[in-house]
């Protein structure tokens, strides 16, 4: 086991390995029960001026982007503009091998024309705004990401399970580790930690 | 009576849920998986050993001759894709008009979907003769061999496109519900080389909000696109027939008619394999007699619309006052294939009949055996439709007639062999049920819950 650990701590992985930093921190983690508490405890947070907060819970929860402040995803716009380019490239791949390239006349149908050219329109744009979709999904969240520090927490585990996790994170300008634990445990955190970066 | 009965039973936690469907990966499997996986997989070697022997001697291995120039092979084809669409139906149409209770089917329906069509793909692939060929062939490639492209008017081009964007589309589609769910199996690791697979494969998950918030506009889009993505497909697949001129398949209804009966075989498909997967693995809870009865209304509305269908091409044949046409039509029903004309009719149109009552709703052998009553009819529609309109051509002297030969048989045998391989390595390997949708799911129960008892 001791080898297969060496290779795949080797793997040349986005992020694989744990920078080598000491000292450094990511921030606090508290852990809740539900993700009502959980709301509460962000709204408590942002109250109390936090401005660095990362949620972190095993599915989404309806009303937490409001409560952190975030805005609508920018994902629409970059799967319209696949979109609209799959819709082109058809037109083009279509007009230019079958009118230009190539011109073949079969039954007398015209070399290109709109109508027999509709399905495969559709199916282009269809593919590449997916692959915008699944792509610009992970672009925008910064995956591949193998490493990051919320994972240092002693009970992870629960986010992608049934806890419902906070951070206020190191490079908040209001941030103390001490107070940011104080903070945490009052608002109902089972359990509230300092995490290495 | 209850109107919404709860879709998540037994009391289960949050953790329970991540428990009961992780487990089955990280457990040995049941000794009848085994067996299932030994006879799948001895079926599958079938397949490769037919495919093996059509690519060495040639497609005459077939039965296909002239006139019946499109045998089991194109049967096979549109009943395996047929057979998919009900995944896609699942997880983005039902996920659009906010069905919950797709969610504890969704996954399984979607890895059906897949393996479907890849055993689709097998057939127009393999009836090219040459399919290390087929790249240039199929796909506009440039290439030394033929110097020339393909005629983008031809309904066959445009189903290439259309099986392709669906096949990948669904793969996407799939992975991207899998990566919490992955997550979450990487969590749990015992050992490290399961941590670094699952890392490695849910991509650094961490479900933090800022992700959820990409993630969940993804999966929106998704289903958005492979909503009337998967109603093209099937259209598209029914031009090949409809753009022809060959009477009984010169018709207009095809696209919607062809749709419907795909969504009708394939949810009698998802029936089939989840109730004998519930069975195995005990997932009564998440998978409840709720979701159950839910397919079979499902069926019946869709069983209704193929009955439907069959009603109106007879009328339009007739009315149309069209010679061959009408002769088609008889030919159908009284000619040399009436027995799977007839046959056809009892299992799509008078079996799922049976639904209309609450008792066979939610019975589960009722239901299974329906079901597999409905996948034989489905398959016999495709025949049905291929075979009876070609046989007879417009002049007697090239009439002739369709048997399939032994290694018709073999290889679509074979395609459910590949297809129960894959399907059977998915249930072991990964998490069945959508773990973060069903919390979902739970989570707005337990508040559901809450706002009664207040």
């Amino acid at each position: 086991m001791a080898t297969l650990d060496r290779i795949l701590d080797r793997l040349p992985l986005p992020g694989f390995l744990k920078p080598a930093v000491t000292g450094a921190h990511y921030g606090v983690i508290g852990d809740f029960d539900t993700p009502e508490d959980l709301l509460r405890a962000i709204r408590t947070a942002r109250t109390a001026g936090y401005t660095k907060l990362e949620a972190y819970t095993p599915f989404p929860i309806h009303g937490i982007d409001e409560a952190l402040g975030e805005g609508r995803s920018p994902l629409g716009k970059i799967v319209i503009v696949c979109g609209l380019t799959g819709l082109t490239l058809a037109v083009l791949l279509q007009w230019w091998t079958g009118a230009v390239d190539y011109p073949l006349v079969i039954a007398g149908k015209p070399l290109f024309a709109f109508e027999p050219s509709v399905p495969i329109m559709f199916e282009l744009s269809v593919l590449l705004s997916a692959f915008g979709a699944v792509l610009g999904m992970l672009a925008l969240n910064k995956l591949p990401q193998y490493y990051h520090p919320a994972f240092n927490f002693t009970k992870w585990a629960g986010a992608t399970n049934d806890r419902f996790l906070l951070a206020i994170e190191a490079t908040d300008p209001k941030f103390d580790a001490a107070e940011a634990v104080a903070f945490l445990d009052a608002a109902g955190s089972r359990h509230s930690e300092l995490v290495e970066a | 009576m209850e109107l919404n009965p709860p879709l998540v039973t037994g009391g289960m936690t949050y953790a329970d849920v991540t428990e009961k469907v992780a487990a089955i990966t990280e457990q040995a499997p049941p000794k009848q998986w085994y067996v299932a996986l030994g006879i799948s997989m001895l079926l599958a070697g079938v397949l490769f050993a037919s495919l093996g022997y059509l690519v060495t001697t040639g497609i005459g291995v077939w039965g296909n001759n002239s006139p019946v120039g499109w045998g089991w092979d194109i049967t096979n084809f549109v009943w395996w894709i047929g057979i998919g669409h009900a995944g896609t139906l699942i997880s983005a149409i039902l996920f659009l008009f906010r069905q919950r209770w797709r969610t504890s089917i969704n996954r399984a329906a979607e890895a059906m979907t897949l393996f479907a069509v890849a055993c689709a793909g097998i057939y127009p692939l393999f009836h090219t003769g040459r399919p290390w060929r087929a790249a240039y062939w199929l796909f506009p490639m440039p290439n030394e061999a033929l110097n020339m492209w393909q005629n983008f008017r031809s309904p066959l081009m445009w189903d290439v496109f259309a099986v392709s964007t669906y096949a990948t589309v669904s793969a996407l589609f799939w992975y991207v519900g899998l990566i919490p769910d992955l997550a979450t199996l990487r969590d749990r690791a015992k050992t490290r080389i399961r941590q670094v697979i699952f890392g490695v494969m849910s991509f650094g998950w961490r479900g933090g909000a800022r992700q959820w918030r990409h993630y969940e506009l993804a999966y929106l889009l998704l289903a958005g696109l492979s909503t009337p993505l998967v109603l093209s497909v099937h259209s598209i697949v029914s031009f090949d027939f409809a753009t022809s001129v060959i009477p009984g398949w010169h018709t207009t209804i095809f696209p919607p008619y062809f749709v419907a009966g795909a969504i009708f075989s394939g949810f009698a498909m998802v029936v089939t394999l989840m109730v004998t997967a519930r069975y195995v693995y005990n997932l009564q809870n998440l998978i409840t007699i709720k979701h159950l009865e839910n397919m079979c209304k499902v069926m019946l509305a869709t069983g209704m619309m193929v009955g439907f269908a069959y009603g109106t091409e007879f009328f339009i044949a007739w009315y149309s006052a069209n010679p061959y046409e009408r002769y088609a039509f008889v030919n159908r029903a009284f000619g040399p294939y009436w027995w799977a004309y007839w046959s056809m009719i009892l299992c799509n149109v008078i079996s799922p009949q049976f639904f209309w009552f609450k008792r066979f709703r939610t019975s589960i052998p009722v239901m299974f055996v329906l079901s597999i009553f409905i996948n034989i009819g489905m398959w016999f529609e495709r025949f049905v439709i291929i075979a009876t309109s070609l046989h007879r051509d417009f002049l007697p002297s090239s009439w002739g007639y369709f048997s399939p030969t032994i290694i018709d048989i073999s290889t679509f045998v074979g395609t459910m062999g590949l297809f129960m391989t894959l399907f059977l390595l998915f249930l072991r390997f990964l998490p069945a049920i959508a773990i973060s949708e069903v919390k979902g799911v739970l989570h707005q129960q337990i508040n559901e819950q809450k706002g009664v008892a207040h």
